[in-house]
């Protein structure tokens, strides 16, 4: 069965790299390799667990993200915690079960059906037989691989799976100290760092007497090829420094951007890897239709600044990050210092939410490089919150042109999508490098440009391929070798603007046919977990009763299934459109087949409504001169409370369906939805993100 | 100079320069970090705090201005064994994702409830609207606050 293990049971064969009983507190250990970064992960680890090896949730003490202690299980990013570390952990944990039930049958000189657990506590018909998991489980438990050979429960008999069972992790965040930002160390000192303007720009000139003047208190200047850093142990003290600094500091090799850069059509004359994917060229005949469409670079836009831990003490790096990958991390960390992976360790902490890779690798590093130039302190680097937006990895912008060959009925019989992007995922391991790096005397050769494959969900091209029924499918990727910014992943790779593109198009398609946009889609989707959502929301929504376009009052529609394979998302919104958009009402179905934590997914699937109209709506990052000018909230701005629609969703239960991964599923949706209802608000379709004011004021002059 | 405040209903006195952020006095000096810091511009308000009773970015006040002032922070409210209504209507909703904004809201939150103990969804939300949550929690966050209403958080 090995074949078919989830590849991180293939990285981490042993038993006892997953679990372990804690006789103490009759607790249960459960290593996972995949970390909380806001979506609830780690709860719905533990229920998986518990379901398994019965026992109660709260016995479950979850370790997760620790290149010492726990499973190396890569990145937590694109959906894939549940799909793949969930699965994982049902088959360890079904597997610890029967093996140990397995032996005390052997001891009882019973059968193996003849045992039930309650609690971790072991009966034979129901009685007791004075053991339980923790007094009776050996090392020979744990010593050995996982084969995967054990059956896990029928979803039938789910007792904890299923259930909305609330977060450990809140009580924390809602009365004191919770996250990497509040831990305390000893010998711990403060550090901030002085920001290469761009990458291959030279110190020239820092005038330190100036630096330490503005301090205003005892810091040590710490210098490393191209990186300074303030460090003291006065916070107040570094920070101030770190404002005075960029005054004082004189670069030689600035490369400055240009405000075209900024804008998504810069790409389209970029040299690129040029990328051919589907059906061959096109030679069907009828009538070509054509339009193009486009998001601009995005941040992540954490609402807490990066953080990052590091002491060095007798040979030994101990690293706390809020990184997606602990081992990844670990990796980096020792090629760029020159160390073993094994003098390094990294412990995962929470952070805010990173919605992919922001900037917390990167405060890992510059502490790491502080900490080797100052063993036995703990330097704990916090960014600033320009420098959080200045100097994150951002989401490149993003181009689609899509082209539809029409048949005699309206529905297109030939598609071609056509992509021109910069990466949207360049993580150390993955062609990019770590902003420190680019400092550093070692400092590497240009990034490569890179995408995930195909197999994974592909970045550029992702949702890029219609899952309605064409027959034939083509996508054109233009993959940028270089991009003006460092870019990276963020929430969906590329599924928010091809989604956006492809269901606005669909709804162009759907007019020009003369034809109601829901019944449209449904006249050739054949997928009938689709056609269910689509249904169920066009009732929900009153789309039978739409009214008419141009009054400035919208209802738009739009679905995706995530990566073309994980969870069906469709969603309707209703808004009115005066001089900007006011979003009114928005409804949600969603269908993630076996949901672990249906009141976990729900959090997930409305703060992504959330988090993609506020990138459909209000988010550019812009670029100036000294490089990105949008350096706070107000050049930065995202949805506010005051901005937020009622949110109606609904999970459609699917529990014998294998569990599709959610957090990333209303996404692209909402964002179409959003442009359609807009195009139904105005009369007028607007095909370049965000949708603001000033778009809105140019497509009515036309 | 010495910086003579209540913090939580204690008496506290510490030697900073008079310009040090109340968000550093209250995170380094006094070890309150559930005050959080996230932009340092009074833009986001993750380092909400209350003084005499009032919503206040910390992050930019000068411990100078708060001398004999009283101050709430989200340690004041309630502990993890003692939770403030407020805090437990946040858990009862699972009010969170990341949870980063949430230690700000609640102190404005707070300051809501003690002037209008049945706020409309309307006045809960201009009453938070100087928060950012980037999770796009704030439909919960807005129930919770409803919720914390209907279990008399206020008294």
């Amino acid at each position: 069965m090995s074949d078919t293990l989830p590849l991180s049971i293939i990285n981490n064969r042993r038993m006892d790299r997953w679990l372990a009983f804690q006789p103490a507190d009759r607790s249960v250990r459960l290593a996972v390799g995949k970390v909380e970064i806001g979506q609830g992960v780690l709860i719905a680890l533990s229920q998986i667990a518990a379901e398994e090896l019965d026992v109660d949730v709260g016995r479950i003490d979850i370790l997760s993200g620790d290149t010492d202690d726990a499973p190396d299980e890569g990145s937590t990013s694109s959906s894939q915690s549940i799909e793949v570390s969930g699965r994982s952990v049902r088959l360890v944990s079904a597997e610890l079960r029967a093996r140990i039930l397995g032996r005390l049958a052997q001891r009882l000189n019973c059968a193996p059906d003849d045992l039930s657990i309650e609690d971790g506590v072991f009966l034979q018909h129901g009685n007791p037989t004075g053991h339980d998991y923790w007094s009776f489980s050996a090392p020979e438990d744990f010593a050995a691989d996982v084969t995967g050979t054990a059956t896990p429960k029928p979803p039938a008999q789910y007792r904890v799976v299923g259930q909305p069972v609330p977060r450990r992790d809140l009580i924390a965040k809602v009365t004191g100290a919770a996250f990497i930002h509040d831990m305390v160390r000893p010998d711990m000192l403060h550090a901030r760092v002085l920001r290469q303007p761009s990458r291959q720009a030279t110190l020239t000139a820092l005038n330190e007497a100036a630096v330490r003047k503005a301090a205003r208190g005892d810091i040590r200047i710490v210098r490393v090829g191209d990186f300074v850093a303030f460090v003291g142990a006065d916070e107040t003290a570094v920070q101030r420094a770190a404002v005075a600094a960029p005054a004082h500091a004189t670069w030689a090799g600035v490369r400055p951007l240009r405000p075209e850069q900024q804008e998504a059509a810069w790409f389209r004359d970029q040299p690129a890897d040029d990328r051919h994917f589907g059906d061959p060229p096109a030679s069907a005949e009828g009538e070509i239709v054509s339009q193009t469409y486009s998001r601009p670079f995005v941040a992540h836009a954490a609402i807490a600044p990066s953080c990052g831990l590091a002491e060095y003490r007798d040979g030994h790096l101990s690293v706390w990050s809020h990184t997606q990958g602990v081992y990844p991390l670990r990796n980096s960390l020792a090629d760029i210092l020159g160390l073993r992976r094994d003098q390094v360790t990294v412990r995962h902490a929470q952070g805010a939410g990173c919605y992919g890779h922001n900037g917390a690798d990167d405060a890992a590093l510059d502490a790491a490089i502080v900490a080797m130039q100052m063993p036995d302190h703990c330097i704990r680097v916090q960014w600033r919150r320009e420098e959080e937006f200045g100097f994150e990895p951002v989401s490149t912008a993003h181009m689609t042109r899509l082209r539809a060959v029409l048949g005699a009925d309206g529905r297109p019989v030939d598609w071609t999508a056509e992509i021109w992007a910069g990466s949207h995922v360049q993580r150390p391991v993955f062609g990019g490098h770590m902003l420190a790096h680019e400092a550093l005397p070692n400092r590497p050769g240009a990034p490569k440009a890179n995408d995930p494959s195909e197999a994974n969900g592909g970045g550029g091209t992702r949702n890029a391929f219609p899952l309605y029924d064409v027959p034939a499918k083509r996508v054109i990727h233009h993959l940028a070798l270089e991009t003006p910014v460092r870019t990276s992943s963020l929430r969906g790779l590329g599924a928010l603007p091809n989604v956006y593109a492809l269901e606005c198009f669909m709804d162009e398609l759907a007019e020009r046919a003369g034809v109601d946009p829901v019944a449209y889609r449904l006249s050739f989707l054949s997928d009938p977990r689709a056609r269910r959502l689509i249904e169920t929301v066009a009732e929900r929504c009153g789309w039978a009763a739409r009214g008419p376009s141009a009054t400035g009052k919208g209802l738009g529609l739009a679905w995706s299934r995530y990566k073309n394979k994980a969870a069906y998302a469709c969603v309707a919104v209703e808004l009115d459109v005066d001089r900007e958009v006011t979003l009114r009402r928005v409804w949600c179905a969603a269908d993630a087949g076996l949901v672990i934590n249906p009141d976990g997914a729900r959090n997930q699937l409305d703060g992504g409504i959330v988090h993609a109209a506020s990138m459909t709506l209000k988010e550019q990052v812009t670029f100036g001169p000294d490089g990105i000018a949008s350096l706070d909230w107000d050049a930065y701005p995202i949805m506010r409370f005051s901005e937020v629609p009622e949110i109606d969703t609904v999970i459609i239960p699917n529990p014998d369906q294998p569990t599709l991964g959610m957090g990333e599923c209303t996404f692209g949706p909402t964002a179409a939805a959003i442009g359609n209802a807009v195009a139904h608000a105005l009369g007028v379709r607007i095909r370049d993100m965000p949708l603001t004011r000033e778009r809105i004021a140019a497509a009515l002059v036309g | 100079m010495r910086i003579v405040l209540t913090v939580n209903g204690q008496p506290v006195n510490v030697e900073v320069d008079e310009t040090t952020p109340l968000l550093d006095v209250l995170r380094n000096h006094l070890g309150l970090k559930g005050t959080r810091y996230g932009c340092g511009l009074e833009q986001c308000g993750t380092c909400m705090v209350l003084i005499d009773g009032e919503p206040c970015y910390a992050c930019a006040r000068e411990a100078g201005t708060v001398t004999g002032r009283s101050v709430t922070t989200v340690e004041g409210l309630g502990t993890p064994d003692k939770p403030h209504p407020l805090q437990r209507a946040f858990l009862e909703e699972q009010a969170g994702q990341c949870g980063y904004c949430l230690s700000g809201i609640l102190l404005s939150a707070k300051a809501l409830l003690d002037r209008n103990p049945n706020p409309s969804r309307a006045e809960i939300v201009a009453a938070l609207d100087r928060h950012l949550c980037r999770c796009g929690t704030y439909t919960r966050i807005i129930a919770a606050v409803q919720r914390a209403a209907r279990m008399g958080a206020h008294a």
